[in-house]
C-alpha cells in the first residue's frame, strides 16, 4: 500500500538563530476555521464551552483553555487551535480544515518585539497588544496571523510564503543583533 | 586649529582619516567638519554653478556648502553634510563638483562668465533649437553643474525600516525637548526623544551657559541620566524627523551606522515609521546670514557655528576672527571667542546704537561688513563706517548673524502656512497646523533658554495631560537665561559684488531682484526661476532672507509675499532607506508549490504565474531548449498520461443553506442546479458586465461547495466574493474561506490517467463511478484525498487533491507511476499549447476588454440574472464586436499573439484593423502552428481568409478562421 510522507510547511528552513533571537517552526497542530452561520453565534460559544471550555473571541483577540485556542481570524471568523474540532461546530459554523494551510513560527527571546517592529505595521507593546490579542496584519508584504507566546511571538503565515516569512524574519534578526553588537 | 581647554572631543585618543586624499587627524567626537576646521582645511566644495570656493558655513544638517562623498565603491555615499558625519578611524572623504582638484578647478571659469549666467539664463539662452536641449546642452550643463554622484552599481549596504509607537514624540532635544519629554515621561506616558545629533542637548552644548547653576552640559546630563532610568523613555539619537502624515504618523530616518568604520552587519540607515498620539516639536531655530558682497568666501561663517565649533569640538577656522551681526547673539560669539584667547578684531553690529555685549572687543556699532578679500579663503574684510568710511581688516575668519528662523518646517507638512513675526523678524507657525502636534521653544519662536525650557515644560505636560496623564510643570522650571535676543532687521548690505543668498545654489541678492524685475514676482515662481531653496538644503539659510529681498523689490511686506511650500524630508533621505527590504527578490513575497523542490530538482525553468512560481517544462537529456521539450509533453499528454501542479488556483470553500443563491449570483451560468458530487465550469463577470474570471466549481456535498478560480485572479475573486456577500447578500447562509493553501492538486491528464489513478487510489474508479465532470472524495494510502474529473487539456483526466503536507510526497508517486507508463511531468509551456489546442481561454483572452459574448459564452447569461448582467447588454458590447476565433496559417508562416487581423487586400494600417491574437503556439498534435484571437464579428466568418500583420516582429501572414477549439471538438476524450 501506498504511504505518504507529511512534509511540514518550514521543513528545512528553521532553526534560525541571531543572538538571543530564535526562530522555530511551531507545534504542529490542528487548525480548524469556524464561521459561525447568520444567528449562531451564541450557540457556537455554548458548544466551544461544552467541548473545550473556552469562547468565540471578539475581535483582534484570542480565548485559551488548556491547550487549546480560538484565535480571531477576521470578520465572523477564528481558528480553533490544537484540538479537533467535535461534531457539533458544524451545526452553527462552517467548519474548515486548514491545518495544512499555514506555516507556524515561533519568534521568541528578549528581543522578538525588536524584530517585528521591522516587519510589522502594528504597536506590539505589551499594553497594546497583551497575551489575549490576535491580529490579521502584515509581516514585510505577506499577510500573517499574529499573537503573544510567553517569551515572544506566534506568526502563521501562507504555506507557500514559508520561505520569503523566514527570510525575511531572518534578514531583520540580523539586523537587530548586529545593532545591539554596534551600542 | 585646536584651542586648548575647549571642546568636548576625547584629545586622548586620535581618529586617522582622509580627504581627497590627504591624511589628517581628529578625535572621538569630532565631526568631519570640525576635524578639518581644526587640521586648518577651511576650502571644502566648488559651489553648483560657478564652481567657487567654498567653506563650512554652519555647525548643523542644514550646510550648504561642505558637501562631501563618504567612502568608495558601490556604496559610497555622495552630498553627506561634513557638519553631520561623525569621524571615525579610516574614514576617506572626497571633495565634489570639480576638476582636476579642489584648489584648482578648471569648470571655475563659469564663475568669469557669472554676468551671463544669471537667474533665467538656461531658459533664454538654450531654448532652441529644441531638439539641442536633450542632446548637447543639458549633458554639458550638467557635467559643469552638479552635486556628488552615485557609484551606479547596486547598494550592497543593508537599509532598514521599521514602527514605533508612543503616547508623545518629541522632537529635538534641546532645552525645550528635554524638558518636555522629561515632564511627559515623569507623568508616565511613553515617550519617544530624537535628536538629529548624535549626542542629546542641542544648542546646551553649543553654548557657555548655566542652567540650574550648573553648565549647560552638565544638566543636560542630569536629565538623560533621568531619562534614561526610565523604561517609557526610548532614546533616538542620530534620527531626523523628516515629515508629518496623517493620523499623527511621522517619517523619520536613523543614521545608524554612519559613524563607524566596520557596521558588522548593522543597517546603515534606518527609515521609521513613528505613530505617535500626540507630539512635540523643539526643533530649535537655524541662524540666517546676511548678504554682502562676496560673503561667499571660505572662512564666513555663522556666527553661532562659530561659537559651537569652539564649544563642541574646541576647533576655531583661524586665530584673527571678527563678527557682523544685527543683534545681540553675535555678541556672545565674539565673546566667547575673545575669552577663549582668540584676537577678535572687531565686532561689526549694524544698529547704530547697539551697546557692545562683547568687553573688550573692538566695537563698531552702526558699521557694516561690506566686501571680503581672498581667493580660496577668507583673508580679510572691507567696513564702511554709517558715514561711508572704509577699513579693511586682515582676519582668516568672520561670524555672521542676520537672526533666527525657526525651525517650523514640520508645521506646514499639511498645508499650513507660517506666520510673520515682526518682533523677531521671523516666521513661526501659525495656530493651527498638524493635528496634535504642539511647537515649543526655538521652532516657536522663543529665543532665550529659559523660555525654551518653560514651553518645553509646557508643551509636553498640556500634551500628555490629554492622553489622561496627571502631568506637574510648577517649579519644574530650571533657573537660566531669559534675556530677549533685541535684532534690528538687515537681509543684505548694498554695494559692490555679488551678494550671495542661497550658496547651495549660487543664488544672489541680484538674481532675486531680477526675478522680480521679469515679474517672476510670486515667491514660488522666484524659487523657480533663480533655484533659489532647492537641492539638498532646501534653502533652510537663504528662504527667508531671499523672500524679504523679493519683498523689497516688488513693494510690498514679507507677510504678503510668504513662503514657498515646506514638504517632506526635511533633511535628505536614502531612497535605499525608504525602499529598504525591497532590492531584488525583496520586491514581493515569493510563493512555492509542494512540488517546487521536486521540480528543480529535474532543471525545470520557474515562470512567475501572480507570486506563484511554477515549472515552465521539464527537460530530458538531450533537450537544449524550451520547445523539443514542450512538444514532447504535449505528445506525451495526448498520447499517454502527464502529470502537473495545479495547486497555485484558487480555491475556496464555500459552506451554508444560501450558496447555490450566492453563486446564482456570482456566476453568469446557474450553479444552484448542480448536484451534489456534480461539477460545473463558471464564468464570472464584474459589476461592469466584462469578463473578470472563470473557473469550475464542485458540489462536494448539499451545503458544501469548492469554487476554483485562475491563479492571477485568485485574490481579485475572493475580494469580488466578499463585496457581493455584502453589498447584495446581506443575511444570508454563506460562509467562505481560501483554502488554496490546504490542498495540493495535480492534474493527471490523457488517455492512461484512469490507469496511474487506479495505481494509487486505495479503491478503483471506473468511467460509470466517477464520470466526466464528478468529483467525490478517495483516499490514497490511507490519507483523505479529493478527486475531480475535469480538464483543461481536453484529455481524460482528473485533478486529485491531498493536504498540502503530502503534497511533495504524492507528486513524486504520480510523476513516478506516470514514468513507469510512458507518461511524466508537463509544464507551463505544454499545459498552453493543450488548451490552445482546445481553444480554452486563460486571462491571455479574458483581459478585461472582451465580454462573455466575445468569448462565444453569450448564451450563458440568458437564464437569470447575476452580477454583471445588466451592463452586458449596454449598446457596444453586443454588436460588432471583435469576437474569439481560431486561426491557422494557409500555407506556411509564423503565428503570433500581439499581431493585428486584416482583410487579405487591405492595407495593414489602424484604420482597416479588424481585430488581434491573443496566444499562439505550434501544435504538435497538428502539426501546424494555431493561435487564438479577437476577429470583428468573428463568429459568423470562420473559413474566411484573413491576414496577420505583427509590425514589431516583421510578420505577414495568411490565415484561416476556423473555431477556437481545433482538437476533439466533439469532446469525446474527455468521457472515454
Amino acid at each position: 500500500m501506498t504511504d505518504l510522507i507529511a512534509r511540514s510547511p518550514a521543513f528545512g528552513l528553521t532553526p534560525v538563530a541571531y543572538g538571543a533571537t530564535t526562530l522555530t517552526e511551531g507545534p504542529w497542530q490542528q487548525l480548524t476555521a469556524l464561521m459561525p452561520f447568520a444567528g449562531q453565534t451564541a450557540r457556537i460559544c455554548t458548544a466551544l464551552q461544552d467541548a473545550y471550555g473556552l469562547n468565540f473571541p471578539a475581535p483582534g483577540r484570542l480565548t485559551r483553555a488548556g491547550h487549546t485556542t480560538c484565535v480571531w481570524t477576521g470578520r465572523g471568523q477564528a481558528f480553533l487551535v490544537g484540538s479537533e474540532p467535535v461534531q457539533d461546530l458544524a451545526r452553527y459554523a462552517a467548519v474548515t480544515d486548514q491545518s495544512d494551510a499555514w506555516v507556524t513560527l515561533d519568534l521568541t527571546g528578549e528581543q522578538a518585539a525588536e524584530v517585528l517592529a521591522r516587519l510589522v505595521p502594528l504597536d506590539l507593546s505589551p499594553r497594546a497588544f497583551g497575551a489575549d490579542h490576535a491580529a490579521r496584519t502584515l509581516l514585510g508584504h505577506a499577510a500573517i496571523q499574529l499573537h503573544r507566546l510567553e517569551n515572544g511571538f506566534r506568526i502563521r503565515g501562507f504555506r507557500s510564503m514559508a520561505r520569503t516569512i523566514v527570510h525575511e524574519t531572518a534578514d531583520a534578526m540580523a539586523a537587530v543583533a548586529a545593532r545591539a553588537a554596534l551600542d | 586649529m585646536r584651542i586648548e581647554g575647549y571642546g568636548r572631543v576625547d584629545r586622548d585618543v586620535s581618529l586617522d582619516f582622509s580627504f581627497d586624499g590627504r591624511r589628517f587627524a581628529g578625535h572621538p567626537g569630532d565631526t568631519l567638519a570640525s576635524a578639518l576646521m581644526a587640521e586648518g582645511v577651511v576650502l571644502t566644495g566648488r559651489s553648483f554653478k560657478y564652481h567657487r570656493p567654498r567653506g563650512v558655513l554652519t555647525d548643523t544638517s542644514a550646510e550648504p556648502n561642505a558637501l562631501v562623498t563618504v567612502g568608495r565603491g558601490a556604496g559610497r555615499d555622495p552630498n553627506t553634510r561634513a557638519t553631520v558625519q561623525e569621524l571615525y578611524n579610516g574614514l576617506e572623504a572626497r571633495s565634489q563638483n570639480r576638476w582636476p582638484t579642489l584648489s584648482l578647478d578648471l569648470w571655475a571659469v563659469n564663475d568669469l562668465a557669472a554676468p551671463f549666467l544669471g537667474a533665467g539664463f538656461y531658459y533664454k539662452t538654450f531654448m532652441w533649437p529644441r531638439a539641442f536641449w536633450e542632446k548637447l546642452y543639458e549633458p554639458i550643463i550638467r557635467r559643469a553643474a552638479g552635486l556628488g554622484a552615485l557609484s551606479g552599481e547596486a547598494d550592497g549596504e543593508r537599509y532598514e525600516k521599521a514602527y514605533a509607537f508612543c503616547d508623545l514624540l518629541v522632537i529635538g532635544a534641546g532645552p525645550a525637548g528635554l524638558m518636555a519629554a522629561r515632564v511627559a515621561a515623569e507623568a508616565g506616558a511613553q515617550v519617544i526623544l530624537c535628536t538629529e545629533e548624535p549626542r542629546f542637548g542641542g544648542r546646551l552644548l553649543a553654548e557657555a551657559e548655566e542652567v540650574d547653576g550648573q553648565p549647560g552640559h552638565l544638566w543636560v546630563a542630569g536629565v538623560l541620566a533621568r531619562l534614561r532610568g526610565m523604561d517609557n523613555v526610548r532614546l533616538m539619537p542620530r534620527t531626523t524627523v523628516t515629515g508629518a502624515y496623517d493620523g499623527g504618523t511621522y517619517g523619520a530616518l536613523e543614521r545608524v551606522s554612519h559613524h563607524v568604520a566596520d557596521p558588522q552587519g548593522a543597517p546603515r540607515e534606518c527609515f521609521w515609521r513613528i505613530v505617535a498620539q500626540r507630539a512635540v516639536l523643539a526643533a530649535g531655530a537655524l541662524e540666517r546670514p546676511v548678504a554682502f558682497g562676496d560673503n561667499d568666501r571660505p572662512g564666513v561663517m555663522l556666527a553661532s557655528a562659530l561659537r559651537g565649533y569652539l564649544h563642541r569640538y574646541g576647533a576655531a577656522p583661524g586665530r584673527q576672527v571678527a563678527v557682523f551681526t544685527n543683534n545681540d547673539d553675535g555678541h556672545r560669539t565674539a565673546r566667547d571667542l575673545a575669552r577663549a584667547g582668540l584676537n577678535v578684531v572687531a565686532l561689526v553690529d549694524s544698529r547704530h546704537d547697539a551697546e557692545s555685549l562683547a568687553g573688550e572687543v573692538p566695537f563698531f556699532p552702526g558699521w557694516q561688513v561690506c566686501g571680503t578679500q581672498g581667493r580660496r579663503r577668507l583673508s580679510g574684510i572691507t567696513l564702511r563706517a554709517p558715514d561711508g568710511r572704509r577699513d579693511v581688516l586682515q582676519v582668516e575668519a568672520l561670524g555672521v548673524s542676520g537672526g533666527y528662523n525657526p525651525s517650523l518646517h514640520l508645521t506646514c507638512h499639511m498645508g499650513a502656512r507660517p506666520v510673520w513675526r515682526d518682533d523677531i523678524a521671523a516666521f513661526v507657525p501659525p495656530a493651527a497646523h498638524v493635528p496634535g502636534l504642539t511647537v515649543a521653544g526655538s521652532a516657536n519662536g522663543a529665543f532665550t533658554t529659559y523660555g525654551c525650557l518653560t514651553e518645553g515644560a509646557e508643551a509636553g505636560a498640556e500634551a500628555v495631560r490629554v492622553l489622561g496623564f496627571r502631568a506637574e510643570v510648577a517649579d519644574n522650571i530650571p533657573q537660566a537665561n531669559n534675556t530677549p535676543n533685541r535684532l534690528r532687521r538687515l537681509w543684505a548690505v548694498p554695494g559692490r559684488g555679488r551678494a550671495w543668498l542661497d550658496f547651495q545654489n549660487d543664488v544672489t541678492v541680484k538674481d532675486v531682484r531680477q526675478a522680480a524685475a521679469e515679474n517672476y514676482a510670486s515667491v514660488e515662481h522666484m524659487k523657480r526661476y533663480t533655484t533659489q531653496g532647492m537641492a539638498t538644503d532646501q534653502g533652510k539659510s537663504s528662504n527667508v532672507s531671499a523672500l524679504a529681498i523679493l519683498a523689497d523689490a516688488t513693494g510690498r511686506d514679507i507677510p504678503e509675499t510668504g513662503t514657498t511650500t515646506f514638504r517632506p524630508p526635511y533633511s535628505p533621505i536614502a531612497i535605499a532607506a525608504m525602499g529598504a527590504g525591497g532590492q531584488g527578490a525583496g520586491f514581493a513575497p515569493e510563493r512555492f508549490t509542494t512540488s517546487h523542490e521536486a521540480s528543480l530538482r529535474r532543471a525545470a525553468p520557474m515562470v512567475e504565474a501572480g507570486l506563484w512560481y511554477r515549472p515552465s517544462y521539464f527537460p530530458v537529456k538531450g533537450e537544449r531548449h524550451w520547445r523539443p521539450a514542450c512538444d514532447r509533453e504535449v505528445r506525451m499528454v495526448r498520447d499517454r498520461v502527464g502529470v502537473c501542479d495545479v495547486s497555485t488556483l484558487g480555491k475556496i470553500d464555500l459552506q451554508g443553506r444560501d450558496v447555490g443563491r450566492f453563486l446564482d449570483c456570482v456566476y453568469a451560468n446557474t450553479f444552484s442546479t448542480l448536484k451534489p458530487g456534480r461539477t460545473r465550469y463558471g464564468l464570472m463577470l464584474r459589476e461592469d458586465g466584462f469578463v473578470m474570471d472563470d473557473g469550475t466549481t464542485a458540489r462536494l456535498a448539499e451545503l458544501h461547495w469548492l469554487m476554483t478560480t485562475t491563479t492571477a485572479a485568485a485574490g481579485q475573486v475572493m475580494r469580488h466574493l466578499d463585496w457581493v456577500k455584502q453589498a447584495y447578500a446581506q443575511g444570508w447562509d454563506v460562509r467562505f474561506i481560501s483554502v488554496t493553501e490546504q490542498w495540493a492538486q495535480f492534474a493527471v491528464a490523457g488517455p492512461q490517467a484512469r490507469d496511474l489513478l487506479n495505481d494509487v487510489l486505495d479503491a478503483p474508479i471506473d468511467n460509470l463511478g466517477f464520470p466526466y465532470m464528478a468529483n467525490g472524495a478517495v483516499s490514497i494510502g490511507g490519507t483523505r484525498a479529493r478527486l475531480f474529473r475535469i480538464s483543461f487539456s481536453g484529455e481524460h483526466a482528473y485533478e486529485v487533491a491531498v493536504p498540502s503536507r503530502y503534497g511533495a510526497a504524492l507528486w513524486d508517486l504520480l510523476v513516478a507511476r506516470a514514468e513507469a507508463l510512458g507518461g511524466g511531468p508537463y509544464g507551463m509551456e505544454a499545459l498552453n499549447v493543450l488548451r490552445i489546442e482546445k481553444g480554452h481561454i486563460t486571462h491571455a483572452e479574458i483581459h478585461g476588454r472582451t465580454t462573455a459574448h466575445d468569448i462565444g459564452m453569450g448564451r450563458m447569461i440568458a437564464a437569470k440574472d447575476c452580477i454583471g448582467r445588466t451592463m452586458a447588454g449596454r449598446p457596444g458590447l453586443v454588436n460588432d464586436r471583435e469576437e474569439l476565433v481560431g486561426l491557422r496559417p494557409l500555407a506556411g508562416g509564423t503565428l503570433t499573439a500581439g499581431a493585428h487581423l486584416f482583410a487579405p487586400e487591405a492595407d495593414p494600417v489602424r484604420e482597416n484593423d479588424h481585430g488581434y491574437t491573443t496566444s499562439a503556439c505550434f501544435s504538435p498534435t497538428l502539426g501546424e502552428e494555431r493561435a487564438l484571437g479577437f476577429l470583428l464579428n468573428g463568429h459568423r466568418r470562420h473559413g474566411e481568409t484573413v491576414r496577420l500583420v505583427d509590425h514589431l516582429r516583421g510578420i505577414d501572414t495568411l490565415c484561416e478562421v476556423t473555431a477556437p477549439c481545433a482538437f476533439d471538438p466533439t469532446g469525446g476524450r474527455l468521457r472515454d
